[in-house]
């Protein structure tokens, strides 16, 4: 299964002007946060939130809509948030606690989750995962290298970044420039090459741009919670969406993105453990399913 | 291994487990049915030295507690817990603390839990990994020679490990429910850990960062009981000074180990 399990896949947005215009696709994280937070079906979200340099965030415990709308849009680099549920569940004291978080932090919260050895009171706070697509991650130093490097452009002038049609895109107050995704090659975290999640397959639910028009997101709900909070937000106005059969490029590109990374990952997995070097995954010849997740 | 843990608990007659299922955290209905399907094992519980919190850890399973004690385990040896001076025969022994090599005491109380117990678990980081015992150099009261403090498993042969400081009320009722249900799936990878006895905060360097392993998500520093481990750049930073030995992050981290297969039925993704 190239996507992970899943009951249903749709092109959505926000109906919310402002988010629309601050989020980075179709906004589905902020809207469904906010409208989590409102609905007090969570008490508190774990964001990327804005740190002190421009680009680099800062895990951040939002409490309210408006905090979740400040930490809205992509940050193409590392952001803790798993660090962060722990403070949430502590020092915050919140019972249900929501989080937006990349293929491998829902892997760290899911396995905490299952074996919480060491970790006390904090796997049953985790009330809503929101997954986003992730092809690979930059360090902060690499980013803002080959943002200021390689396109010029220093990035506190960026206003917003994003990946798309084969290229890095950067947007200033004035213009808007891009580098060919190739090169960027190199600089991302080693770690991603043998990552085999593309779409956050354990998350509640899974967004990102991939498969939708421009302003829109492709979302796959996965479990029951986040099936049930998405046709809530739908029913309440907040959502709309389109059947994935009406837009394009649709749900097709998204599949073979996602074999494509696991592919090729899974040839880096199979070469390292060639090399005698630990992998917490399994070779290809021992799998079942070349295109699973272990 | 297996067989061990099947024969005792009398699962070689009946392989599949009745409740293969138990999603989640056991609950009470969970432990009752299960207290009335299953022979009653009796369990030990042996003091080395720790500081008890794992004992702790494991009475804080309020809403389990009673029916574990009282319908689902007989305790048959355990200091304050039971009148008993001899060790006595036991299906599980659950043994808290790092043994000391200077104390012959000690010593022999283990080897000889050893051989009455049909499983032997390190319970808690001091009996798995050795945890803040590591750092003992002798030279204090009330035994200044007491200064050799090793995880159990270098001195006798451990079955399952569990490590924790301590370990979660929620991995011990897990495990409880694991071990009554003979999921032999869930209990793998604590028989994996048995191994891993030298614990630092320093391999998630080691065995993760200089691995090429690192993903940045903050997972490690999220388990550290002592919040030894904070994150810097997207990679974690071990205050050594607050670093206990215990484990966890390490054993927490998602590229250490993966139950992708046990994610995916507690899920149901
Ligand atoms: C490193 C990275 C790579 C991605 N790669 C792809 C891809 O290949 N294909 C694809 O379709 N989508 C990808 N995405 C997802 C996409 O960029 C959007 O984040 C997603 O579509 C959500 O958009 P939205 O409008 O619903 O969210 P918004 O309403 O804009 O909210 C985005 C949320 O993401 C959080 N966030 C931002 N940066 C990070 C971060 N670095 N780590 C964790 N959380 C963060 C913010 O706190 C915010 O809550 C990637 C995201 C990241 C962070
Ligand atoms: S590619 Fe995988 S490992 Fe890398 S940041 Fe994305 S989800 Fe994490
Ligand atoms: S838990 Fe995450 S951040 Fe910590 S060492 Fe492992 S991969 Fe890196
Ligand atoms: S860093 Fe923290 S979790 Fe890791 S071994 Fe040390 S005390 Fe334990």
């Amino acid at each position: 299964m190239v996507l992970g399990t899943y009951k249903e896949a749709l092109s959505a947005r926000s109906t919310d002007k402002q988010i629309q215009k601050i989020s980075q696709d179709g906004g589905i994280v902020t809207a469904l946060l906010s409208f989590a937070l409102d609905e007090k079906i969570i008490d508190g979200a774990v964001v990327a939130g804005p740190g002190k340099d421009m680009w680099k965030p800062v895990p951040q415990v939002a409490m309210t809509s408006d905090e979740v709308l400040a930490a809205a849009g992509t940050k193409y680099t590392l952001s803790p948030n798993v660090w962060t549920l722990k403070e949430a569940a502590r020092q915050y004291g919140l019972e249900k606690i929501g989080t937006v978080s990349i293929p491998c932090q829902t892997m760290g919260i899911r396995k905490m989750q299952s074996y919480p050895f060491g970790v006390r009171f904090v796997a049953d706070k985790i009330a809503l995962i929101l997954g986003i697509y992730c092809m690979e991650n930059f360090p902060f130093e690499s980013l803002r290298t080959f943002i200021s490097e390689k396109m010029g452009v220093s990035p506190e002038l960026v206003e917003k970044m994003d990946i798309g049609k084969g290229k890095f895109w950067v947007y200033t107050a004035d213009e808007t420039l891009s580098i060919p995704l190739k090169e960027t090659h190199g600089y991302e975290q080693n770690g991603c090459n043998i990552c085999l999640d593309y779409v956050a397959e354990l998350a509640d639910l899974s967004t990102g741009s991939v498969g939708s028009p421009e302003g829109w997101s492709t979302v796959l709900t996965r479990t029951d919670n986040g099936d049930s909070l998405f046709k809530q937000a739908v029913e309440a106005g907040i959502i709309e969406t389109k059947p994935m059969a009406d837009v394009k490029p649709g749900l097709g590109l998204l599949e073979k993105l996602s074999k494509e990374k696991k592919e090729k990952n899974q040839k880096t997995i199979d070469n390292r453990i060639a090399m005698g070097l630990p992998v917490p995954y399994k070779a290809s010849t021992e799998k079942e399913d070349p295109l699973a997740n272990y | 291994m297996l067989a061990r843990i099947k024969e005792f608990l009398g699962m070689e007659t009946k392989p599949e487990a009745k409740n293969p299922e138990i999603k989640e955290v056991a609950s009470e209905e969970e432990v009752e049915k299960v207290a009335e399907e299953k022979p009653k094992p009796k369990i030990g519980y042996i003091h080395l030295s720790g500081c008890t919190g794992d004992v702790i850890s494991l009475t804080e399973n309020y809403d389990i507690l009673a029916p574990l004690l009282t319908e689902m385990v007989d305790i048959v040896y355990g200091q304050t817990l039971v009148d008993r001076w001899d060790i006595p025969e036991m299906d599980i022994a659950l043994i808290e603390g790092s043994v000391c090599l200077q104390d012959e005491h000690s010593l022999k109380e283990l080897k000889e839990v050893r051989e009455k117990a049909g499983l032997v678990v390190a319970f808690g980081s001091c009996a798995s990994t050795g945890c803040f015992t590591r750092y003992s150099r002798g030279g204090q009261q009330a035994q200044p020679s007491h200064e050799s403090f090793v995880p159990i498993a270098d001195v006798v042969k451990v079955d399952l490990s569990m490590p924790g400081c301590p370990p979660s009320p929620e991995i011990i009722a897990k495990t409880v429910v694991a071990v009554l249900n003979g999921d032999m799936d869930y209990l793998q990878p604590m028989m994996d850990l048995v191994g891993y006895t030298e614990a630092c905060g320093c391999d998630l360097q080691l065995k993760v960062v200089n691995q090429a392993l690192c993903i940045g998500c903050g997972t490690c520093a999220m388990s550290c009981p002592t919040r030894a481990v904070g994150m810097t750049d997207g990679r974690p930073e071990v205050n050594g000074d607050r670093c206990v030995k215990c484990g966890i992050c390490y054993i927490q981290c998602p590229r250490s180990w993966w139950p992708m297969e046990r994610i995916k039925k507690d899920t149901g993704l």
